[in-house]
């Protein structure tokens, strides 16, 4: 069950240099995971050592934030679009 | 060399003053062309750290400035933020956590009278200013 990935600037290097990807999944695990199978590269941007979500990345399942749909267990179907995009953050201190 | 209409950095300023005492934060979006990048939007978004010493893009505001941006036929090409109490020089925060080596870090300090701009590119854990053109939509050199 492909669905669409859409890659960020940074990451598409690490894909062949496609904006856009297919993986396999039906939940984000399993689409994360499938990616990695097919990019290597990609484990560190999308998973912490301890294989949680990565905590510098936004992922976006169509116009949601994943982090409010069970992050890595969110449930995914073919119709869906999965957005990643870097966490922009800073400051002063 | 980043390119940037008055009415823009109006836009940037007003964001900025509207956030304190909280910083505030914002992405732009443009094209690369052989002189630099023209700015062609802003957009202003909400600060989910809600801090006046940290900021993070709200992620959905990041999520929809993307898309808007591709439906402009641009891209989000940077990001900017105010420093409410200190100078417009990236910080360790700021530096550490750059996201893409691509982008453009502009800073808006608004610790003197007068809003003070200032950009930057952040390669490898190094920031190196770059120049800002602040542009008048009439000025027949910039295309908008």
């Amino acid at each position: 069950m492909p669905v669409e990935v859409r890659l960020p600037n940074i990451l598409r290097p690490l894909a062949g240099g496609e904006p856009v990807v297919k993986a396999e999944g039906a939940t984000l695990r399993e689409v994360f995971d499938d990616l990695v199978s097919r990019y290597p590269g990609l484990e560190a941007s999308l998973f912490t050592p301890e294989r949680e979500m990565h905590r510098h990345l936004n992922v976006f399942l169509n116009d949601d934030d994943v982090r409010y749909l069970g992050r890595l267990d969110a449930k995914v179907s073919e119709s869906d679009t999965v957005t990643l995009m870097p966490a922009v953050a800073g400051g002063a201190d | 060399m980043l390119v940037l209409a008055e009415h823009l950095w109006d836009r940037m300023v007003a964001h900025c003053l509207a956030g304190l005492p909280m910083e505030a934060c914002g992405l732009i979006a443009g094209v690369e062309d052989g002189s630099g990048t023209r700015v062609t939007d802003v957009y202003p978004t909400a600060n989910a750290a809600n801090s006046a010493r940290v900021y993070t893009v709200e992620p959905l505001d990041l999520l929809k400035a993307d898309r808007a941006a591709e439906a402009a036929g641009v891209a989000v090409l940077g990001v900017w933020h105010s420093h409410t109490h200190t100078p417009a020089y990236p910080s360790p925060t700021d530096i550490a956590q750059a996201p893409d080596p691509a982008w453009h870090y502009v800073l808006v300090s608004l610790s003197d009278v007068e809003p003070v701009m200032r950009s930057y590119r952040i390669v490898d854990g190094r920031a190196s200013e770059e120049p800002v053109a602040l542009a008048a939509c009439r000025d027949t050199a910039v295309q908008w």
